[in-house]
Protein backbone atom coordinates (compact mmCIF):
# COMPACT_ATOMS: atom_id res chain seq x y z
CA UNK A 1 0.00 0.00 0.00
CA UNK A 2 1.47 3.41 -1.03
CA UNK A 3 0.41 6.27 1.30
CA UNK A 4 0.40 10.01 0.54
CA UNK A 5 -0.35 12.79 2.99
CA UNK A 6 -0.73 16.41 1.54
CA UNK A 7 -2.20 19.91 3.12
CA UNK A 8 -5.53 19.47 1.87
CA UNK A 9 -5.74 22.40 -0.80
CA UNK A 10 -6.18 22.90 -4.66
CA UNK A 11 -3.14 23.67 -5.72
CA UNK A 12 -2.26 19.83 -4.05
CA UNK A 13 -4.49 17.73 -6.07
CA UNK A 14 -2.35 17.40 -9.45
CA UNK A 15 0.35 15.82 -6.76
CA UNK A 16 -2.29 13.79 -5.54
CA UNK A 17 -3.61 12.36 -9.33
CA UNK A 18 0.49 12.31 -10.06
CA UNK A 19 1.00 9.91 -7.13
CA UNK A 20 -2.22 8.12 -8.02
CA UNK A 21 -0.91 7.68 -11.42
CA UNK A 22 2.46 6.29 -10.65
CA UNK A 23 0.65 2.98 -8.79
CA UNK A 24 -1.83 2.71 -12.00
CA UNK A 25 1.07 2.71 -14.30
CA UNK A 26 2.75 0.39 -12.63
CA UNK A 27 -0.18 -1.67 -12.79
CA UNK A 28 -0.95 -1.08 -16.64
CA UNK A 29 -3.89 0.62 -15.96
CA UNK A 30 -5.99 1.34 -19.32
CA UNK A 31 -5.87 4.71 -20.27
CA UNK A 32 -9.31 5.48 -20.14
CA UNK A 33 -10.10 3.61 -16.43
CA UNK A 34 -6.74 5.82 -15.71
CA UNK A 35 -9.06 9.47 -16.68
CA UNK A 36 -12.13 8.24 -15.00
CA UNK A 37 -9.73 7.54 -11.74
CA UNK A 38 -8.57 11.14 -12.05
CA UNK A 39 -11.86 12.84 -12.32
CA UNK A 40 -12.99 10.52 -9.41
CA UNK A 41 -9.52 12.12 -7.17
CA UNK A 42 -10.58 15.86 -8.51
CA UNK A 43 -14.44 15.74 -7.51
CA UNK A 44 -13.30 13.92 -4.01
CA UNK A 45 -10.20 15.84 -2.76
CA UNK A 46 -12.04 19.21 -4.10
CA UNK A 47 -14.65 18.43 -1.67
CA UNK A 48 -12.43 17.51 1.09
CA UNK A 49 -10.61 21.06 0.24
CA UNK A 50 -14.48 22.68 0.41
CA UNK A 51 -15.96 21.34 2.77
CA UNK A 52 -14.20 19.28 5.08
CA UNK A 53 -11.78 22.02 6.50
CA UNK A 54 -14.01 24.71 5.32
CA UNK A 55 -11.28 28.35 5.67
CA UNK A 56 -8.97 26.31 7.46
CA UNK A 57 -6.48 23.92 5.82
CA UNK A 58 -5.78 20.28 7.49
CA UNK A 59 -4.40 17.43 6.33
CA UNK A 60 -5.64 15.22 3.55
CA UNK A 61 -4.26 11.18 3.67
CA UNK A 62 -4.82 9.07 0.17
CA UNK A 63 -3.84 5.33 0.34
CA UNK A 64 -3.44 3.47 -3.18
CA UNK A 65 -3.88 -0.69 -2.61
CA UNK A 66 -3.85 -2.67 -5.76
CA UNK A 67 -4.70 -6.25 -6.21
CA UNK A 68 -3.07 -7.79 -9.46
CA UNK A 69 -6.35 -11.08 -9.58
CA UNK A 70 -8.31 -9.62 -10.93
CA UNK A 71 -6.31 -5.93 -11.52
CA UNK A 72 -8.43 -3.30 -9.53
CA UNK A 73 -7.76 -0.47 -7.27
CA UNK A 74 -8.72 1.01 -3.86
CA UNK A 75 -8.37 4.36 -3.27
CA UNK A 76 -8.98 5.68 0.29
CA UNK A 77 -9.40 9.63 0.79
CA UNK A 78 -9.15 10.47 4.87
CA UNK A 79 -9.07 13.59 6.37
CA UNK A 80 -10.25 15.16 9.84
CA UNK A 81 -12.55 17.78 8.86
CA UNK A 82 -16.40 18.18 9.80
CA UNK A 83 -18.45 14.55 9.33
CA UNK A 84 -19.29 15.21 5.80
CA UNK A 85 -20.90 12.22 3.97
CA UNK A 86 -21.16 13.00 0.15
CA UNK A 87 -23.32 10.08 -1.18
CA UNK A 88 -25.64 11.19 1.35
CA UNK A 89 -27.07 14.06 -1.26
CA UNK A 90 -29.69 13.39 -3.80
CA UNK A 91 -29.03 12.57 -6.89
CA UNK A 92 -29.25 15.59 -9.39
CA UNK A 93 -31.45 16.11 -12.18
CA UNK A 94 -30.06 15.14 -15.03
CA UNK A 95 -32.96 16.13 -17.50
CA UNK A 96 -32.98 19.63 -16.67
CA UNK A 97 -32.26 22.06 -19.42
CA UNK A 98 -29.12 24.77 -19.21
CA UNK A 99 -31.13 27.44 -17.65
CA UNK A 100 -32.89 25.01 -15.01
CA UNK A 101 -29.43 23.26 -14.15
CA UNK A 102 -27.77 23.58 -11.27
CA UNK A 103 -24.29 22.21 -11.11
CA UNK A 104 -24.00 20.82 -7.25
CA UNK A 105 -23.93 16.82 -6.85
CA UNK A 106 -22.75 16.45 -10.14
CA UNK A 107 -19.43 15.81 -9.30
CA UNK A 108 -20.27 13.03 -6.63
CA UNK A 109 -22.48 11.59 -9.11
CA UNK A 110 -20.09 11.20 -11.72
CA UNK A 111 -17.53 9.14 -9.03
CA UNK A 112 -20.90 7.02 -8.13
CA UNK A 113 -21.27 6.55 -11.79
CA UNK A 114 -17.99 5.77 -13.23
CA UNK A 115 -16.34 3.84 -9.96
CA UNK A 116 -17.39 0.41 -9.28
CA UNK A 117 -17.99 1.01 -5.28
CA UNK A 118 -18.14 3.99 -3.56
CA UNK A 119 -17.89 3.52 0.14
CA UNK A 120 -17.80 6.02 2.96
CA UNK A 121 -17.43 6.05 7.00
CA UNK A 122 -16.74 8.85 9.88
CA UNK A 123 -14.42 6.88 12.13
CA UNK A 124 -12.15 7.98 14.47
CA UNK A 125 -12.94 12.10 13.86
CA UNK A 126 -12.35 10.99 10.27
CA UNK A 127 -13.94 10.90 6.68
CA UNK A 128 -12.94 7.93 5.72
CA UNK A 129 -14.03 7.67 1.28
CA UNK A 130 -13.19 4.90 -0.09
CA UNK A 131 -13.43 4.04 -4.10
CA UNK A 132 -13.01 0.98 -5.77
CA UNK A 133 -12.57 -0.01 -9.42
CA UNK A 134 -11.31 -3.13 -11.07
CA UNK A 135 -10.21 -3.32 -14.99
CA UNK A 136 -9.47 -7.00 -15.44
CA UNK A 137 -10.77 -8.60 -18.38
CA UNK B 1 -3.97 22.92 -19.81
CA UNK B 2 -3.54 25.42 -22.06
CA UNK B 3 -5.78 27.75 -24.43
CA UNK B 4 -5.49 28.30 -27.90
CA UNK B 5 -7.85 31.12 -29.38
CA UNK B 6 -8.67 32.28 -32.60
CA UNK B 7 -10.89 34.95 -33.50
CA UNK B 8 -12.24 36.13 -36.82
CA UNK B 9 -14.96 38.62 -36.68
CA UNK B 10 -17.66 37.45 -34.51
CA UNK B 11 -16.43 34.09 -34.41
CA UNK B 12 -14.51 32.32 -31.48
CA UNK B 13 -12.51 29.45 -31.60
CA UNK B 14 -11.09 28.17 -28.21
CA UNK B 15 -9.04 25.09 -28.16
CA UNK B 16 -7.90 23.62 -25.12
CA UNK B 17 -4.95 20.90 -23.92
CA UNK B 18 -4.72 19.01 -20.97
CA UNK B 19 -7.53 18.59 -18.24
CA UNK B 20 -10.11 21.06 -17.23
CA UNK B 21 -10.44 20.05 -14.10
CA UNK B 22 -10.52 21.99 -10.48
CA UNK B 23 -7.37 23.49 -10.88
CA UNK B 24 -7.35 24.65 -14.55
CA UNK B 25 -11.41 25.52 -14.59
CA UNK B 26 -10.85 28.73 -13.57
CA UNK B 27 -8.23 29.96 -16.91
CA UNK B 28 -11.16 28.70 -18.93
CA UNK B 29 -13.99 30.52 -17.13
CA UNK B 30 -11.46 34.10 -16.90
CA UNK B 31 -10.77 33.25 -20.92
CA UNK B 32 -14.13 33.34 -21.99
CA UNK B 33 -15.25 36.27 -19.44
CA UNK B 34 -12.43 37.96 -21.11
CA UNK B 35 -13.71 37.20 -24.77
CA UNK B 36 -17.02 35.79 -25.10
CA UNK B 37 -18.70 39.35 -25.22
CA UNK B 38 -20.51 40.24 -29.09
CA UNK B 39 -19.57 36.23 -29.52
CA UNK B 40 -22.15 34.90 -31.95
CA UNK B 41 -19.88 31.62 -32.86
CA UNK B 42 -18.54 30.02 -30.25
CA UNK B 43 -16.49 26.70 -30.90
CA UNK B 44 -14.90 24.68 -28.16
CA UNK B 45 -11.99 22.59 -29.95
CA UNK B 46 -11.70 19.81 -27.26
CA UNK B 47 -9.49 17.40 -29.69
CA UNK B 48 -6.38 17.61 -27.44
CA UNK B 49 -8.38 18.03 -23.85
CA UNK B 50 -7.59 14.52 -22.18
CA UNK B 51 -10.74 14.60 -19.78
CA UNK B 52 -13.31 17.07 -17.40
CA UNK B 53 -14.72 17.05 -14.58
CA UNK B 54 -17.38 18.62 -12.47
CA UNK B 55 -15.17 21.97 -12.27
CA UNK B 56 -15.41 22.21 -15.84
CA UNK B 57 -18.71 21.13 -17.03
CA UNK B 58 -19.82 24.20 -14.75
CA UNK B 59 -18.15 26.71 -17.28
CA UNK B 60 -19.12 25.26 -19.90
CA UNK B 61 -23.00 25.71 -18.40
CA UNK B 62 -22.00 28.83 -17.91
CA UNK B 63 -20.94 29.27 -21.54
CA UNK B 64 -24.06 27.59 -23.20
CA UNK B 65 -26.24 30.29 -20.89
CA UNK B 66 -24.60 32.78 -22.52
CA UNK B 67 -24.44 31.56 -26.19
CA UNK B 68 -28.05 30.49 -26.03
CA UNK B 69 -28.93 34.29 -25.63
CA UNK B 70 -26.50 35.79 -27.89
CA UNK B 71 -25.26 32.82 -30.79
CA UNK B 72 -24.64 29.31 -31.01
CA UNK B 73 -22.14 27.16 -29.20
CA UNK B 74 -20.74 23.72 -30.14
CA UNK B 75 -18.11 21.21 -28.83
CA UNK B 76 -16.21 19.67 -31.73
CA UNK B 77 -14.12 16.43 -31.37
CA UNK B 78 -15.06 14.93 -28.08
CA UNK B 79 -12.73 11.94 -26.94
CA UNK B 80 -14.72 8.81 -25.56
CA UNK B 81 -13.91 9.49 -21.54
CA UNK B 82 -15.27 13.42 -21.91
CA UNK B 83 -18.24 11.95 -24.31
CA UNK B 84 -18.81 9.44 -20.90
CA UNK B 85 -19.12 12.59 -18.48
CA UNK B 86 -21.41 14.31 -20.84
CA UNK B 87 -23.76 11.22 -21.08
CA UNK B 88 -23.80 10.44 -17.49
CA UNK B 89 -24.46 14.37 -16.52
CA UNK B 90 -27.19 14.75 -19.46
CA UNK B 91 -24.89 17.22 -20.62
CA UNK B 92 -25.07 15.16 -23.89
CA UNK B 93 -28.77 17.16 -23.62
CA UNK B 94 -27.34 20.58 -23.11
CA UNK B 95 -24.40 20.85 -25.42
CA UNK B 96 -24.29 20.85 -29.41
CA UNK B 97 -20.94 18.16 -29.56
CA UNK B 98 -20.15 17.51 -33.53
Amino acid sequence: MQVLIVEAKLENIPRVTDFVNDSLEALGCPMKVCMQIDIAIDEIMSNIVRYAYGENIGKAEIKVEVTEQPQSVVITFIDSGVPYDPLKAADPDITLSAEERQIGGLGVYMVKKSMDEVEYKYKDGQNILMITKSFGK
Amino acid sequence: MNIDKKQQGTQLTISLSGRLDTTTAPQLEGELKHSINGVTDLTLDFEKLEYISSAGLRVLLAAQKVMNKQGEMVVRHVNETIMEVFEITGFSDILTIE
